[in-house]
């Protein structure tokens, strides 16, 4: 059995512009201690889903269906006091930013150790050693005379420290970490993540990520869930999400992480933007912006299938939302995997993988509004030196 | 040692403050015809002339304004605040005869007002846009409308001479007694009506704001019991705002002290206020004005040394 199993959760926003179905049918399963990312733009639904995982969701969203078994008991079904005794002490959350996320008129030590007494039922004087023992241990120096300090006298980095250390204040077992670091910068961001790394070890933690970054979710994740426009398009471990993609969701993502040495004047991106999820697009929602797409992907709305045999797959993890895997579709997908680094650079350990695509028009549709920087592949590939080559006129 | 210095600074600034409202105070009372030996005439009609220009002379009433300003002020600076002629009593003992009823009153009628506002505008903000809050609205809106004087009169009238649970005149009490401050429960409600329903819509909406914010999400994330999250948690944030308001508020506690004095025949300083304007007892007016300015100065002092308190970003060093 699982540490975390969600199936067909769905959750509704009942907003004045109308009904926005923020998760749509989304199951996914998450083994204890594992660590396990979820993927994709802004508006995807990651944090709604992690949200909705410890029932936190407010008006005027509702989970409207579903089922969230976390070590096999529903917390859909539990009574609201239940729910608490699990949130911040089962299943905890990292918010993306500390600044925010921290009270700012108590003090760091007292939040953390808030729960510790709520919880574990600890004295005073005993939840303000622990709490102190987690602020050591999540690397902040001088814990001790940093307990009684408030939020605004620490910087960003700390902060989120701070905001971890609350999060493990009750030795949880699912740790949601809703973009963690994207507050930060580049060099806090690895120290934080290499200490969330080594926590989640030490406390034997399983973690949820969600972030935006698929180099975040390369350096620490086990397995991946490729969010888009509330649905999971595609699971997979890292690995085969990085050397194998299977959806043209998830190929359009990694192509369109920029690489050191690369010559290229412009970034590659993913033609559009999220649809609007009150108006999501007919058939699979990613049609206007995929350049595979043919009429039937207006049409039809691809289940999720295992991508070799196309039979449906529940919360198996391997699987991919496309047509071009139930046979509904004309062409093939076509783009390939170039991995890099190896054959230029065989000590670098680094495997380099790209994703290249054709460089073709998506199909167009009446509600494709969008769809017209389709630059995805142009870069020179012919590994000239010409010293950066920003231009060549 | 910072704070201390803060505080200093704040109330060596009251000095020009203080000296401002003189100056306004001063001229319009001398704007308004007549002064109170104009009714003491009035009322001997056979006092000569001779004698009326005497008596002005003694109270320092001759002379053109700025000379009596200048006088007065001179008067002031060595203590010495002046004389209720009507009396002939002079202005300070006249005043601290009366204060501690007008700060029992004042106070009464804000704890009041607190004691409505917090509560319902906690209230309206958890059950944003429910029936409650709606109810709550229609409170804060009647509060705001209802004239102090008219308040008053109708809780005389219903608790007082049909409920019979009042007595209609204050009773003959010290006032620290049961009595007393059973008494004061109209009085204080009248006062405190209004303000209140400014608190609380100040309240409200600050609670409202501060419920969105991501620090509630994450302290339900801990599992704390929502009873927990509101009153710890969002509570002492919104009170910030609060404090503004209430320090405000205290110049409109005590304008409606000087309505509900009158109303409820309250031997305070807001119907002796009332009895020096209508005297044109110039000493007196200016005393109780300038008592008035230094109250609502340190109220607002108050105000700022609890913003210090509630939130450690703010800091006066």
């Amino acid at each position: 059995m699982a540490l975390l199993e969600v199936e067909d959760l769905t959750v509704k926003f009942y907003t004045e512009e109308g009904v926005v179905t923020a998760v749509d049918d989304l199951s996914f399963r998450i083994k204890r201690g594992e660590k396990f990312g979820v993927v994709g733009e802004s508006g995807a639904g990651k944090s709604v889903t992690a949200l909705s995982v410890m029932r936190l969701i407010e008006e005027p969203g509702r989970i409207e269906s579903g089922t969230v078994r976390f070590d096999g008991e529903d917390l859909m079904e539990m009574s609201e006091s239940e729910v608490r005794d699990v949130r911040g002490n089962d299943i905890a959350m990292i918010f993306q930013d500390a600044q925010t996320a921290l009270n700012p008129v108590y003090t760091v030590g007292e939040q953390i150790a808030e729960a510790i007494r709520h919880h574990l039922d600890y004295g005073d004087a005993a939840a303000r050693d622990r709490a102190i023992r987690l602020l050591d241990d999540v690397g902040i120096p001088e814990p001790e005379a940093r307990y009684d300090d408030y939020p605004h006298e620490f910087s960003g980095g700390m902060q989120q420290r701070v905001v971890i250390a609350m999060a493990l204040s009750c030795d949880p077992d699912l740790l949601i970490a809703d973009e963690p670091t994207t507050a930060l910068d580049v060099t806090i961001e690895a120290k934080i993540l290499d200490r969330l790394e080594r926590l989640a070890e030490e406390y034997d933690t399983a973690i949820q990520l969600i972030t935006h970054d698929l180099g975040v979710i390369a350096e620490m994740c086990d397995r991946v869930m490729v969010m888009y426009a509330g649905r999971a398009v595609e699971k997979a471990t890292v690995e085969e999400m990085y050397y194998d993609p299977k959806h043209p969701y998830t190929v359009g993502l990694m192509s369109a992480i920029p690489r050191i040495g690369d010559r290229q004047d412009r970034l590659q991106t993913i033609p559009g933007t999220m649809p609007d999820l009150v108006e999501v697009p007919s058939g699979c929602s990613f049609h206007p912006r995929c350049p595979f797409a043919e009429e039937e992907c207006t049409r039809k709305q691809p289940p999720l299938v295992d991508p070799e045999t196309g039979e449906g797959v529940g919360l198996s993890d391997r699987a991919a939302a496309c047509l071009a895997y139930t046979g509904d579709l004309d062409n093939e997908l076509d783009y390939e995997v170039e991995v890099r680094g190896r054959a230029e650079q065989p000590d670098d350990g680094q495997p380099d993988p790209r994703v290249r695509r054709p460089d073709s028009e998506p199909v167009r549709t009446d509600s494709d509004p969008v769809g017209l920087d389709t630059d995805l592949l142009d870069q020179n590939d012919d590994g000239e030196d010409d010293a950066g080559g920003l231009s060549d006129g | 040692m910072s704070l201390r210095r803060f505080i200093a600074v704040r109330v060596a600034a009251t000095v020009p403050i203080l000296f401002g409202v003189s100056v306004l105070t001063f001229a319009l009372v001398h704007l308004t015809p007549g002064d109170p030996i104009d009714q003491m005439v009035a009322l001997n009609p056979q006092i000569s002339a001779a004698e009326e220009a005497a008596i002005r002379a003694r109270y320092g009433l001759d002379g053109p304004v700025w000379q009596q300003y200048l006088t007065w002020m001179g008067n002031v600076l060595q203590g010495d605040l002046g004389t209720v002629i009507i009396v002939d009593q002079p202005v300070l003992p006249y005043i601290m005869a009366r204060l501690p009823e007008t700060i029992a009153l004042g106070l009464f009628g804000w704890a009041i007002a607190l004691l409505i506002a917090i509560p319902t505008g906690i209230y309206a903000a958890v059950n944003k846009d429910t029936l409650g809050d709606d109810l709550s609205r229609v409170f804060a809106l009647s509060g705001i409308s209802l004239p102090n004087f008219w308040l008053g009169l109708m809780l005389i009238l219903v608790f007082a001479l049909w409920l019979d649970l009042w007595p209609v005149l204050a009773p003959d009490k010290p006032l620290l007694s049961t009595e007393m401050l059973w008494y004061l429960v109209l009085p204080g409600v009248t006062i405190g009506t209004a303000s209140s329903a400014t608190l609380m819509r100040v309240m409200r909406s600050s609670m409202a704001e501060e419920m969105n914010k991501e620090y509630v999400t994450a302290a339900r994330a801990k599992g704390l019991p929502e009873r927990t999250v509101v009153l710890k948690h969002v509570l002492r944030n919104s009170l910030i705002s609060v404090t503004t308001i209430a320090a405000f508020l205290t110049a409109s506690i005590f304008a409606g002290a000087v309505v509900v004095e009158q109303v409820f025949a309250w031997p305070g300083l807001g119907r002796a206020f009332v009895g020096a304007i209508i005297g044109r007892e110039v000493d007196l007016i200016m005393a109780i004005t300038l008592f008035t300015g230094v109250t609502i100065i340190l109220a607002n002092l108050l105000a700022d040394i609890m913003y210090a308190v509630l939130d450690p970003r703010i800091r006066y060093d």
